[in-house]
Formats: structure tokens, sequence, C-alpha cells
């Protein structure tokens, strides 16, 4: 049990935050969060800074252009870019932390050469396909269809909560190879394919949010062919290839979120104490639970990071989603407090924090529901039967 | 940065739950229940003197003590997993006064001396009966027994006070260690419970009812751990407050969910839920209440916010 850093990683640290502090005042002023081709051309080029700089794909392996950088380099790396308040990966999140990892792992040479060097230069943009109108938590159900034609697969069907589809040049898209049947299981019949967004044959139409935004799209393929050779790992195979680039999702996707929402718990404090409500002792108390839980939930963080680290190949396990379970509605109960501060002022979309309320609402949702967290760890870590 | 237990540390927690199993298991735990209701209802059974003297034998008093003073010489993380196992065992007397008066009571450090504290807020002291010493007063006050909802913690009421500010933290931190202990063992009787109990014609654990409140069990007591064992660690004023907090919620509300789980079998003596929650409602009065460590953590917070404020952005 030891939470000191080596002085390797305080020298990684110190240099990291030096440079920080030369590049992001250079930055240029943020765009709305409506302006798509706006937000791209902000997160590709902080990407192209960080590519610059060295600091492009800080946990993808050496031989994939990454940096090998250890689990707790890669902690650091996020604590100290959010703590300065960095750009995230925004519009490159699939890219870098989804379909780059998982092409790192499954794809053949040509493959990893074609589709990863752009994502860490900052060159393109990827989305993820995989949820569709029928499967969303019970994503082995997907309908949609690829039939082999010669060299190309031709794929019919529609995907649906794909964030940056819009700005979007690549798609890890998941698809039925196989039909179902009765010797057939639903998972064992689907493929990972990368598809351009640019085929003819697809469609995308913007979805809008709660919040008023369009985050996401929806995405309709009218025979779109794809070439056999832009399959990923063996065909019918993609459930697996699939499990690999859930892992990496769950176990890395909020490790700056949490540094976030300690410096939001800070500023409601301050909030509280000036408007008079820091006297109440209910909402004081609220906000000092919500203090240690956070403290304690960076702590998680640090704990699976050093379980990945003593893992093989620091594949993130399945204790992502415990933190996932606990953080998405420590979230929430966060900005219910954050209204409680505001009072009647929390009913105004000017209050930046009654948009993050707002978007909180997904977390319990979006990368496996709290339902279908709360089922992983009964079954895969308590052991308990499956059943209904 | 490497935050998961060294081989070390977890040969030693290895050690203390066979320890453990062997001195004090499910037939000594419930032996002395039966002994505590042969005294009436309500009555609550002492300190057994002879497993006392064996747990200072095995270090388990004199476990941060330097070596050249008789002890073992590790420290708070070591001591958390060593509490972490009591706690799992329901091991029964003021473990955590006695542990801290090692060095300071004699007899403490080995075990042949009961130590207990001024540990809860207002007149009551838990196993005031058995003390030899009570930590921070100079002798032992006279009592007035009250009935105890614990079997197992039997309390007086007092007239007399004493400061214990000094063992405050560390207190809260050693107690949370216990209730830890205790939220992974009700984790791990539900569990069991629900892979045998059927109804409907299967185990009711394939049930997504009694899986979900399985599940929020361990989210809740792995927050819980991480909170103890990083607390151990930095021994900071407002990370062992979260320690005693979350682990008090996730011992009580664990307790709580093992007893659903369990259905009506729940509600009887038999079962052994009823003995951890209370317990756990014990503990959770204890050295630092959830009041009390929401106050400490609400005031940290505003002084990091307030210095964060002065601090250039860039710092």
């Amino acid at each position: 049990m030891d939470l000191t850093y080596t002085e390797e990683e305080q020298d990684f640290r110190a240099r990291l935050r030096g440079w920080l502090a030369k590049v992001l005042p250079e930055l240029p002023a943020k765009p709305s969060p409506d302006d798509w081709p706006g937000r791209r051309a902000y997160d590709l080029g902080w990407q192209r800074r960080l590519h610059e700089a060295g600091y492009a794909g800080l946990h993808w392996p050496v031989d994939a252009g990454g940096r090998g950088a250890t689990p707790t380099q890669h902690l650091i790396f996020l604590e100290e870019t959010e703590r300065a308040g960095a750009p995230y990966v925004g519009a490159n999140f699939v890219g870098l932390l989804h379909a780059g990892p998982t092409i790192a792992a499954e794809g053949t040479a040509e493959q990893r050469a074609r589709w990863l060097p752009p994502v860490l230069r900052g060159d393109e943009v990827w989305c993820q396909g995989f949820s569709e109108p029928g499967a969303g938590s019970d994503l082995a159900s997907l309908r949609t269809r690829a039939v082999r034609d010669g060299d190309d697969y031709v794929i019919t069907g529609s995907k649906i909560w794909t964030s940056h589809a819009e700005v979007a040049d690549w798609c890890e898209l998941l698809v039925r190879t196989r039909p179902v049947g009765a010797e057939v299981p639903k998972h064992r019949g689907i493929s990972w394919l990368a598809m351009p967004m640019d085929a003819p044959g697809v469609t995308v139409r913007p979805l809008r949010t709660l919040a008023g935004s369009a985050e996401f799209a929806e995405m309709f393929l009218d025979e779109v062919r794809v070439p056999v050779a832009n399959r990923v790992g063996a065909e019918n195979d993609g459930w697996r290839v699939t499990m690999v680039t859930l892992s990496f999702e769950r176990g890395t996707a909020f490790v700056g979120e949490v540094v976030a929402c300690r410096r939001t718990l800070g500023e409601l404090a301050r909030a509280a104490k000036a408007n008079g409500r820091w006297d109440d002792p209910v909402l004081r108390r609220r906000l000092g639970r919500l203090y240690g839980e956070f403290g304690a939930l960076w702590r998680l963080t640090q704990w699976n990071v050093s379980e990945a680290g003593r893992s093989a190949g620091g594949v993130p396990g399945i204790g992502g989603s415990v933190f996932k379970l606990a953080y998405s509605h420590a979230r929430q109960e966060l900005y219910d407090t954050a209204a409680e501060v505001l009072g009647a002022a929390s009913l105004s979309l000017d209050e930046e924090w009654v948009l993050d309320r707002l978007s909180s609402l997904s977390y319990t949702i979006a990368a496996g529901t709290s339902q279908i967290q709360q089922n992983i760890v009964a079954e895969r870590i308590l052991g308990l039967p499956k059943g209904r | 940065m490497d935050f998961q237990p060294t081989e070390d540390q977890q040969h030693l927690r290895a050690g203390v739950r066979d320890l453990l199993a062997g001195r004090y298991g499910r037939e000594a735990l419930r032996a002395s229940v039966d002994a505590a209701a042969g005294g009436g209802a309500g009555a609550a059974a002492g300190v057994d003197r002879a497993l006392w003297r064996e747990l200072g034998g095995a270090g388990f008093f004199a476990l941060r003590l330097p070596e050249s003073e008789g002890g073992v010489g590790l420290g708070l993380p070591e001591a958390v997993l060593v509490f972490e196992e009591a706690g799992r065992a329901l091991v029964p007397g003021p473990l955590v006064a006695t542990h801290l008066a090692a060095g300071v009571v004699p007899g403490a450090a080995d075990g042949t001396a009961v130590v207990t504290a001024f540990d809860l807020d207002g007149p009551l002291v838990a196993h005031l009966g058995d003390a030899d010493a009570v930590l921070g007063a100079a002798a032992v006050p006279a009592g007035e027994p009250v009935r105890s909802v614990d079997p197992l913690t039997p309390l007086h009421r007092v007239a007399a006070a004493g400061d214990v500010s000094a063992y405050r933290a560390t207190g809260a931190l050693l107690t949370a260690a216990l209730q830890l202990g205790s939220a992974l063992r009700t984790v791990e009787l539900a569990v069991r419970y629900a892979g045998e109990r059927e109804q409907f014609g299967q185990p009711i654990g394939a049930f997504q009812a009694v899986k979900h409140l399985c599940a929020r069990m361990l989210v809740r007591a792995e927050v819980a751990r991480t909170a103890v064992y990083a607390a151990a660690v930095t021994g900071g004023p407002g990370e062992v407050a979260a320690a005693k907090l979350l682990a008090d919620e996730a011992a009580v509300q664990g307790a709580r969910d093992c007893l659903q789980v369990h259905g009506g079998m729940g509600f009887t003596w038999e079962a052994d839920v009823h003995l951890h929650l209370k317990r756990a409602w014990v503990r959770a009065e204890q050295w630092r209440t959830a009041a009390q460590a929401q106050e400490l953590l609400a005031e940290e917070l505003l002084a990091e916010a307030l210095l964060a404020e002065e601090l250039p952005a860039t710092a």
C-alpha cells in the first residue's frame, strides 16, 4: 500500500506541468457546444499539440505508435491535464480510447499502419456504431446486417446514440455477419468493421438531447459497401473484439472527470459561503459528505490503476464496473446539491452548472446502464447465477 | 505508486484470518451470544480474557509499538488489515481502545489488561464492567449497567467523562476498519444465501432484484475499502473522517441489505446478520459519528476551496 510516486513519475509530472503552463495560454477560444466543425477543429488542434510534444497515445503500446506509458503515468497525465483545464480528448475520444486500442490489440500490420497514425496525429476522427434502436443494453441482439459480395460487405441497418457521427471520418461498426439460429448464439455471428463515414448509403441525422444540444446522432445504412479488408479480427468474432474495446472504455473514461468534480465541489463551497447557504447544516454536511466521497473515488481510481499495473498488458479489469456505478450516482448527487446551493437560480440555463446537471443524467445510462453494471458485478464478481 | 497491499501485508491479513477462524469461529461467536442470552433479555457477554491474551500474544495490540518497546513495529496500513479481519469475525471487546492503550497502559500491549475508552458521545461506556483501565482516565469510574442493543457489547452509564481527543483520529480509523470487515462479511453471507435459497424454482440470486441488492452492497464496501486503506497510508484527518463515514454506511446498510436478502430467516435470532447490524450501530456511534465526520469534511473542503481561490490558476 504505497501512494507515493517514484522519482521518475514525479519527473514526468513536473515536465508535463511545465509544458501545459507553456501551451495552454496559446490555445484558441473554446467553440460553442453547437458548433460541431469548430469543436472538431479545436479538439484535433489540441491532439496535434500533444503529438508534437510526444504525449499522443501515451498509454498505447510503443509498437502501435504510442509511448507505452505505465498506467500510473497515464493517470498522472489525465490528472494534470484536467487540473490545468486543458481540453479533454473530445471528438477524438473514440479513436484514442476505443477504436485505436482495439486495432492496436487485434488488427493486422496493414490495419495498424493505415488507421493508428492519423488518430495519434489528430488527422482523423472516429465514432462508435454499436447501439441500435433495438439493441442498447442487450448489445448482442443487434440486427444491422452485412452480406458478403465479392471483396465487400454490403451493410443495411441503423445505429443510434452515435457520438461525433457528424464530424467522424471512420466508424467502428458492429454488424451481424451470420444469422441467429438454433446452433448460432446471438453473440457468435457479429463482426467488427472500420467503415468510412463518406461511403455512399450512410445517412446521419442528429438527435437532440434533453439538454437541448445535438450530442449524438442516428445513422442509417442503406446497402453501404465496406471492403472485407476493413474487418478487424476474424469473421463472426467481433463480440470478443468488442469486449476488448469495452474494457478500455470502462477502465479509463472517468479519471479526469473525478478531478473535475472535486474542483466543482470547491466552487460550490465558495458559492454556498458567499450566498449564506453554507450556514444550513443539512446542506453543509451534504457537501462535506460529497467531498469525502469524491476523495474516496479518486483513491479508487488509483486502486484500479495500480491493479491494472500488476495485471498482464495493463488492461483494466471489471473493477471498472464498481467504479462506474459509484461515480455516476455521486456525480448526479453533486449536481443536485449544486441546485440546492443555487436555489431558484438553478432554473436558469445561463448558469453553467445547470447544463452539467442535465448532462449528468446520462451517466447512469451511457456505456452500460447502472442496472446492467449491477448484473455484471453480481454475476462476474460475486458469482451469482445468471437468470431473470 | 502501487496502492495494492504488498505480499507481506497480504500474508499478515491471511494469518490473522486463519487465527480468528480457529479461535473465534462461528461456534465460539454463537456460544458467547448464548452466554449473553443466559443473563436474561438484553444482557451482554463480557470479554473472554483467554482470547484477549491470545490476541495480545499474536501482536494484535502491540502491532504499532516499536520493537524496542516490545512491539511488532508495523504501521497503520497493517493495523487496518488486522482490524478488518477482527470486524469480519465479529470479535467482541474494546479492541480499538486496548490497541490504542498499548505502551500507555500496562498490560494492554500483551492483552493481559482490558482497556476501554470514553469513545461514545454522552454518558455511555462500552465494556466498563470488564475494564482494568479507561483510556484517558485516572481510574475506572463507577457505572450503572444499561440494557445494550448488541448482546456482545455491554454498556454502562457513567457520570465521569474523559478526554480522548488525542486518540480520536486513529480510533476512528481502526473502527472504520472493523466496519469494513463486517461489511465485506455481510456481502459474503448475502451472496451465499442468495445462491442456496430457492424460490419459484431457482436460487433467489438469479433474480435481478436480489442481484442488485448484493451488487450495491459490494460497491459500498469497495469504496469504503479504498477510503480506509488510503486513510491508513496518508493519515490525513479528512481522509480518516471519510473512511469512518463510508465504512459506517457500508457496514450498517450492508447488514440491513443482507438481512433483507435472508428474508424471514434474517429476522430470526439464529441468523448472524443481526449481530453484524447491532455491532455496526455501536461502532457508528464510536469515536466519530456521521454528523461529526461530515462537519470535519465540510471544514476541510471550504479551507481547500478558499485556498485554491487565492492561488494563481497555473499553480
